[in-house]
């Protein structure tokens, strides 16, 4: 046996997954409770022991670990043009695992300043410009910036020519230059970004979120959560040198408090008479909905669906929704009974926050008529052709309707300009195994992707 | 600063119109003559020339129409452009601006009165296209 031991720190749970790289099997997963008050290393302590107490004594070669403790990765942005590289520099930092806590588009003002002295970032994201464009936005942002404090370290990706007189406006803080996220009008470059991203979070944000008496312990890889999921999503699409993927993907993660999706997919217009039209999205997408969770964010469900709809989806009257949706956001931690009111109202909360995250994430098709007859504009991603769907999240992995709400993420001819899974097959990630995955594929790519095809259990097929 | 060797041009079809020909060629020819040239294609939005106009700094927008719908397509361009900073943006227009055989003696005056620095009559060839943009831009001679 060679055993490899992956970390999840998560804000409310660590969670440990076992893997033998030899046999490419499970070992075991384990999850301990995590205060914000209580050290992180107590959570890890007494994960290891309940892990310990199914697989016996084992003596792990490596252990890798990814984050989201301490409210994930912090970030803040500013670009030019919302729709443009305002909207390159989201998809960059969302692409990195961040949580993003602001997105600012043309000149900052004093009041911005102050609202971002409040947010805290961990790093701050400063984008505008194509190369040789427009200069005087970035600029302006970085001297505003410049009032601040330099306690958190700024990447400056926007256009070239501006690049090193932001750095001389930041003078004091931690700058770091990489190519413009949109060198020339309409192309994405954010992987240099990403990448450093990542490095920055590997230096402070351990240090910075107490992680570091855990980091001892690791071998080398730490990385954001979201990072390490999409890491998997992608080697699972893909495939690697002696394993084939299962193809292009959607994935919905829904949370307590936010719901992630993730496609890997082209997603570009498959007819002739489709003009694409906005900033191309990456073939690896990321979005988070901040509104749309489980728990803390089950209002945003409720304003999203409206109280009918989960009414006809829980068989709830709309005054007993309206009473647990209350207590459970007061009650973060309550799980529902089998055949208890609250598994109906969990199973139409999740339903609803599949099919509204999964509407926000995927493109839409408008028909316009010229008079040479029908012509359509497609603007983000056609995920219609996508064959299959990974659901994962307590809500999703606790109820045997698990197929029943992920078809939720697919297209539904009442909203044909939602350009969603036509017919997909459905996978379950019972052990909460992705981000474990996705660290592992660093190393052992074909282990991880062998792994995910096993556990990731197949639950259907939807149309 | 560096300063930027090329004048930046933002071109297009305007509207729902899908006549992608011209536009390929006006690329070529642009960039040929020296041009940095951000083409937006077919079916371009106001807004689409105007975002595009701000990120890469644009020095003028070229609009093209084919179908017929120009006047209608145009109208209140040169105000968005103020609206969002572009203030003072040469714009100029050709193609088949307008519907059917006008004198252009009579259109011309139209697309000025709505901002346009320069509208062009049907065949006007790519040089002719290029010399006015050189004009327009103060560019003596030489490359662009
Ligand atoms: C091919 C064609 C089509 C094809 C287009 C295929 C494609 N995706 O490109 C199809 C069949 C789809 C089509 C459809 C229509 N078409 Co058509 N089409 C033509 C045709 C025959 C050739 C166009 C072409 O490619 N020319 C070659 C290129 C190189 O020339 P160009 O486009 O004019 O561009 C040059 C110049 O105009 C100039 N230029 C362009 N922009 C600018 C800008 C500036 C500032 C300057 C200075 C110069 C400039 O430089 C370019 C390069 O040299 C013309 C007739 C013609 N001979 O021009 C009709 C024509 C343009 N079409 C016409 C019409 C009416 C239509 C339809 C409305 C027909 C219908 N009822 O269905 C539809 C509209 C569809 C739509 N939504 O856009 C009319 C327009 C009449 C008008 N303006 O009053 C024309 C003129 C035919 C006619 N005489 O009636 N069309």
């Amino acid at each position: 046996m060679r055993a490899v031991l992956l970390i999840d720190f998560g804000s409310t749970y660590t969670k440990l997954t076992a893997v033998d790289v030899e046999a490419e099997i499970l070992l075991g997963t384990a999850a301990a409770y995590t205060t914000v008050e209580t050290d992180i290393g107590d959570g890890l302590t007494e994960a290891r022991r309940l892990l310990e107490a199914q697989t016996g004594p084992v003596d792990y070669e490596a252990c890798y670990a990814c984050s989201s403790a301490a409210g994930g990765l912090r970030m803040v942005t500013s670009g030019l043009v919302p729709e443009l590289t305002g909207e390159a520099a989201k998809l960059a930092s969302l692409g990195a695992g961040a949580k993003v806590a602001g997105v600012y588009a043309f000149q900052l003002t004093e009041d911005d300043i102050e609202d971002i002295r409040a947010m805290r970032p961990d790093i701050f994201l400063l984008v505008g410009g194509t190369d040789g464009g427009n200069t005087e936005c970035i600029l302006h942002n970085a001297a505003m910036l410049a009032k601040l404090p330099p306690d958190f370290p700024v990447i400056v990706a926007g256009n070239r020519t501006a690049a090193r007189q932001c750095q001389r406006l930041l003078e004091g803080f931690e700058v770091h230059i990489c190519p413009n996220v949109m060198p020339k009008f309409g192309v994405l470059n954010i992987e240099p970004t990403q990448s450093k991203i990542r490095e920055i979070f590997l230096r402070r944000i351990i240090q910075a979120k107490g992680l570091s008496r855990a980091a001892e312990l690791l071998s080398d890889i730490m990385m954001p959560t979201p990072s390490a999921v999409l890491l998997a999503m992608e080697l699972l699409a893909k495939g690697c040198e002696g394993e084939s993927g299962i193809g292009e993907l959607l994935a919905v993660d829904v949370g307590g408090a936010t719901t992630d999706v993730y496609s890997i997919a082209d997603g570009m217009p498959q007819q002739i008479n489709t003009v694409y039209k906005g900033l191309p999205e990456p073939y690896a997408k990321r979005t988070v909905e901040g509104d749309i969770g489980m728990r803390y964010s089950a209002q945003g469900i409720v304003d999203a669906a409206g109280l009918p709809r989960l009414s006809a989806l829980s068989g709830l009257s709309e005054e007993r929704l309206i009473a647990l949706t209350a207590e459970i956001r007061a009650h973060p931690d309550m799980v529902p009974e089998e055949g208890g009111e609250l598994e109906q109202l969990d199973f139409a909360l999740a339903s609803c926050a599949i099919e509204e995250a999964v509407r926000r994430h995927a493109g839409t098709i408008t028909e316009t008529y010229t008079m040479m007859g029908q012509t359509f504009i497609q603007e983000g991603k056609n995920l219609t052709n996508v064959g299959q769907v990974v659901v994962t999240g307590g809500s999703l992995i606790h109820t045997r309707r698990t197929g029943e709400i992920a078809a939720h993420a697919m297209y539904d001819p009442a909203a044909p300009a939602s350009l969603r899974p036509k017919a997909a097959e459905i996978r379950v990630d019972r052990r909460y195994i992705l981000s474990a995955m996705g660290l592992l594929s660093a190393h052992y790519p074909q282990t991880a992707l062998r792994i995910m095809k096993k556990e990731l259990a197949y639950h259907g097929y939807s149309e | 600063m560096e300063q930027r060797e090329k004048k930046v041009i933002v071109i297009g079809v305007i509207g729902a119109d899908v006549h992608a020909v011209g536009n390929k060629i006006l690329y070529h020819a642009f960039t040929e003559a020296g041009f940095e040239v951000v083409n937006l294609g077919v079916m371009v939005s106001q807004e689409e020339y105007i975002a595009a106009a701000i990120e890469s700094d644009a020095d003028a927008i070229v609009v093209s129409s084919l179908y017929g719908q120009g006047e209608l397509d145009c109208r209140g361009l040169r105000e968005k452009c103020d609206e969002a900073g572009l203030k003072g943006i040469p714009l100029l227009v050709g193609g088949n601006i307008v519907i059917g055989k006008q004198r252009f003696e009579d259109v011309e005056p139209r697309f000025k009165a709505m901002g346009f620095d320069r509208a062009f009559p049907p065949g006007t060839t790519p040089e002719t296209t290029i010399e006015a943009l050189r004009e327009l831009l103060h560019m003596d001679g030489g490359d662009a």
